[in-house]
């Protein structure tokens, strides 16, 4: 019985040890790994890295905003609806867990798929070339179902007080939505849309074939109708994501191409890092801080 | 007084379902102006529930049937008005304070806001007639742009009360408005309660049978989805005619 | 009247401090008894639900859409090319005929069904034990700094981007392997493949089994401890068992993201067509496949043709994945991943 308990001791005090070990190698894994991308990406910088030729990553860095910026004019309005949808109208019927099962559909689906989709139907079929646009609308594809189910998950969990309270004074359920829940899950809004963004920017696979692997743009040139005018969306454009992933077979075309990737790569983190960050604030901030000023 | 009122809301043979559970049986009484009514009874008696079915909250449930009749001065609420109408002209403040998360000033003219009043002068007018109708003026004049959320429970109720005067309601519903307060807030409530009488008809829901007696002035008893008695407050406490009701306000029954 | 019974504060007190307010204009009234038109409730309600419902019809179109659209085109290679499904899954024989109309070629995808099942295999046999100890770590024996470090440092794991795990073990990982093992086609192989796999999904597995770990009622190993257990016997014995389902979860959710991962495998996985001679030799996947040639291939030809039918593949097994976890957990994706 005393060695039963014994042995039982040590093999508790061997597995604690063990467990420290792996967390402990995972937290320096990430550390270094993070590091690594970040101080070697920044070793490979040289002046001009961020000029708009072939040796700079300007107008890569231009497209990745540009197109995250469609990709959410695209995905929030659309996603925060059908968010209000199904927090607020949806009945429990077999459209609303057919909206269910199609919602968990499109956030499981490989980016590549839906990359293919997005080429079969915005390039294909409409016989374009390669635009920033049909990227763009991959990439919303992509943030629809987190957009939508971060909105549902905020407005169920608000008070039932706060619908009462405004039902109570006279208002219509959509008034209700618009002026009292919506205004407080906002927050939580935001910091789902924030990172829906972030992987936008990081997204790659999806953009492979729809806006394309090249990039020309002239920042003389304010005509939005054309090809190389930096603000048509209906243009190549390549991103900084899908950059590193031409880089790797340029090598022999371009001489900077590995200090390119490196140091985009390092930006890519950077960023993605950056917007993690400010929806990690922004969550600290929810609940401390309400709402609403005086109009 | 009460003899000589005119009566605000008539209340004809009322039955509600939630589902399969008969959950008001059949609930007939007459709630005069500018008085009282205080609804009493064991929890899950129904009063909070015939509370509803006055400003059709019910509504918002899924699986409630309603039969028989509710009359707003001579008007059925249930044929020949809807929700929204309804529930500007009868107001309601709840259990637990529920200001909204914006500003305090935010909060009361909201209603006003959804009715469509836009001038700002205008809004600042009713916002400080609201508060200080429900005597919370002087706390909050300096404050407006404040968050609601920041204020006492006792403040966030008298708030919540401003809000509803902001509509201006004929019918003020008290869903158990002092029970998350403590004494002192709960005082001033119930006094504010008896000063609006004047201009508003007053129903509350307590389950604290001396609030009902210092408010109140009828009161009816609620048990089991009946309306088991119902008459002056002082009547009914001094001198009840059912035996259900002697038992439930001498204490001596769950 | 009086409140008698009690002599709390009368009625008759409180009517003297009535403000002097301010009761609205009778004439206010009026407002109240215009009913509601049918042009308020449109403005106030069924436009803005209408729109909502529409977004929420939206999605399940769009997902009936990308469906129906991969079908139609992936099913072109048995329809129109008439090869059969077993040669398709079965078959090594990938010569497919690369014009719009020719025909007649092999559209074996055996090389990269196998590939994908094997790196995502290995993956997961390499990370899994990992994960369960890491999701151990951060619930059972450090909390508290499993909360405020490794949570997120975990976060920076899902946060770098694919490529940028590819393009590390490009140029990290695959001479790594090159120099310790000299395997004979350089350090692109199914181990590279693996490596960078397992290091993506590890954060998708710990998350999911640490909430699992964490929902488990702290009331199972008050009563194990009560009972004179050790940490390890509690967790082993009581924890674990209890949370299996949520880690099986976590497991498959991990797949999922492997098995659909494009570019990082493609850029490590060496691009050979032919099975693997062992770990340290190249060969190709589904994903990596498909994004090498779609682009090159003649649209509508046999072997355009045959990559979307491998795109078909790859969307039914995803499909596949949720029904699983469905199945495990009694539950949707979306709440275990929340």
């Amino acid at each position: 019985m005393q060695a039963r308990i014994r042995s039982a001791r040590r093999t508790d005090e061997v597995m604690t040890v063990v467990f420290y070990a792996v967390g402990g190698f995972f937290l320096v894994l990430i550390l270094i790994l993070a590091g690594y991308i970040i101080i070697n990406g920044l070793r490979s910088y040289y002046p001009g890295i961020f000029g708009t030729t072939s040796s700079g990553i300007g107008n890569q860095l231009f497209n990745t905003v540009y197109l995250v910026f469609w990709s959410l004019l695209i995905s929030v309005p659309i996603g925060v609806l059908a968010g209000i949808y199904m927090a607020e109208y949806a009945k429990p019927n077999k459209l609303t867990k057919f909206l269910r099962i199609s919602i968990e559909s499109l956030s499981s689906l490989p980016s590549i798929v839906v990359g293919l989709f997005g080429y079969l139907v915005f390039i294909l079929m409409t016989g374009a070339k390669w635009n920033l646009m049909a990227g763009a609308l991959a990439v919303s594809i992509l943030s629809l179902p987190s957009i939508t189910t971060t909105t549902e998950d905020a407005m169920k969990s608000l008070p039932k007080s706060y619908k009462a309270g405004s039902m109570a004074l006279g208002a219509t359920h959509w008034t209700t939505i618009i002026k009292v829940l919506l205004p407080a899950c906002f927050p939580r809004i935001i910091t789902g849309v924030i990172l829906a963004a972030g992987r936008g920017f990081g997204e790659a696979a999806a953009l492979l074939y729809t806006a394309g692997q090249s990039t020309v743009i002239n920042w003389n040139n304010w005509n939005l109708t054309s090809k190389t005018c930096p603000l048509n969306p209906f243009r190549p454009g390549e991103t900084l994501a899908l950059h590193i992933w031409v880089m790797r077979t340029e090598g022999s075309l371009n001489p900077n191409s590995e200090k390119i990737a490196n140091f985009s790569a390092a930006v890519l983190v950077i960023i993605v890092l950056l917007f993690s960050l400010a929806a990690r604030m922004i969550t600290k901030h929810i609940g401390r801080k309400a709402v609403g000023e005086k109009a | 007084m009460s003899e000589q009122a005119k009566t605000k809301i008539s209340v004809q043979d009322l039955h509600l379902y939630y589902g399969q559970f008969h959950a008001l049986k059949g609930i007939t009484m007459e709630i005069p102006e500018h008085e009282i009514t205080a609804l009493i009874g064991p929890s899950g008696c129904g009063k909070s529930t015939f509370l509803k079915t006055l400003n059709r909250m019910n509504d918002l449930e899924p699986n409630v049937r309603i039969e028989g009749s509710v009359r707003l001065d001579g008007a059925d609420i249930y044929q020949d008005m809807d929700a929204i109408e309804l529930r500007k002209r009868v107001g309601m403040v709840f259990q637990q304070p529920n200001p909204f998360p914006k500003s305090i000033f935010e909060n009361v003219v909201y209603g006003p806001r959804i009715n469509g009043i836009r001038n700002k002068a205008e809004l600042e007018e009713i916002c400080e007639r609201s508060l200080r109708q429900a005597a919370i003026w002087d706390e909050l004049k300096d404050r407006l742009g404040k968050s609601a959320l920041g204020l006492s429970g006792g403040q966030q109720q008298r708030l919540c009360i401003a809000r509803t005067l902001a509509v201006e309601p004929d019918v003020i519903l008290m869903d158990e408005p002092t029970s998350a307060l403590d004494p002192i807030s709960t005082g001033k409530i119930e006094e504010l309660a008896m000063q609006l009488k004047k201009d508003y008809t007053i129903v509350i829901v307590t389950h604290n049978m001396q609030q009902a007696t210092r408010v109140s002035d009828r009161t009816a008893f609620f048990l089991l989805g009946d309306l088991v008695e119902y008459g002056d407050t002082q009547e009914l406490f001094s001198n009840p005619k059912d035996e259900r009701t002697e038992r439930y306000i001498t204490g001596r029954f769950g | 009247m009086e409140s008698t019974i009690l002599n709390f504060g009368t009625q008759a007190d409180a009517a003297g401090h009535r403000p002097a307010a301010l009761k609205r204009e009778d004439s206010m009234s009026n407002v109240h008894a215009s009913k509601k038109t049918k042009g308020y409730y449109f403005r106030k309600e069924y436009l803005g639900r209408g729109i909502a419902t529409g977004c929420g019809l939206f999605i399940v179109v769009l997902t009936l859409a990308i469906g129906v659209f991969l079908l139609v085109r992936g099913t072109g290679t048995f329809t129109r090319f008439h090869h059969s499904i077993l040669e398709f899954l079965f078959s090594s024989d990938w010569s497919p005929v690369d014009t719009a109309t020719g025909s007649g070629g092999g559209v074996g995808a055996a090389v990269f069904i196998a590939g994908s099942l094997l790196t995502c295999g290995l993956a997961l046999l390499m990370i899994t034990p990992f994960s369960i100890g890491a999701a151990i770590f951060m619930t059972e024996i450090a909390p508290k700094s499993g909360e405020k470090i490794f949570r997120p440092a975990v976060e920076i794991f899902v946060g770098i981007p694919s490529v940028v795990y590819g393009w590390i073990g490009l140029t990290v990982l695959v001479p790594w392997i090159k120099n310790v093992f000299h395997p004979k086609m350089g350090g692109y192989s199914v181990l590279a493949a693996s490596i960078v796999l397992a290091v993506m999904i590890f954060p998708t597995i710990t998350t999911v089994a640490a909430d699992a770990i964490r929902s488990t009622p702290d009331a199972f190993r008050k009563a194990g401890y009560g009972l004179g257990s050790t940490r390890w016997q509690v967790i082993y014995r009581i924890v674990l068992p209890a949370s299996r389902s949520g880690i099986m979860t976590g497991i498959i959710l991990g797949l999922a993201r492997a098995f659909g991962e494009a570019l990082a495998v493609a850029m490590v996985i060496g691009k050979t067509r032919a099975f693997p001679k062992n770990l340290l030799s190249p060969t190709n996947n589904l994903t990596a496949e498909i994004a090498a040639d779609m682009g090159n291939t003649a649209s509508g030809g046999e072997a355009n043709m045959a990559l979307w039918t491998m795109a078909l593949l790859l969307f039914l097994i995803s499909m596949l994945f949720i029904f699983l976890i469905h199945l495990i957990s009694g539950k949707g994706i979306l709440q275990v991943e929340n």
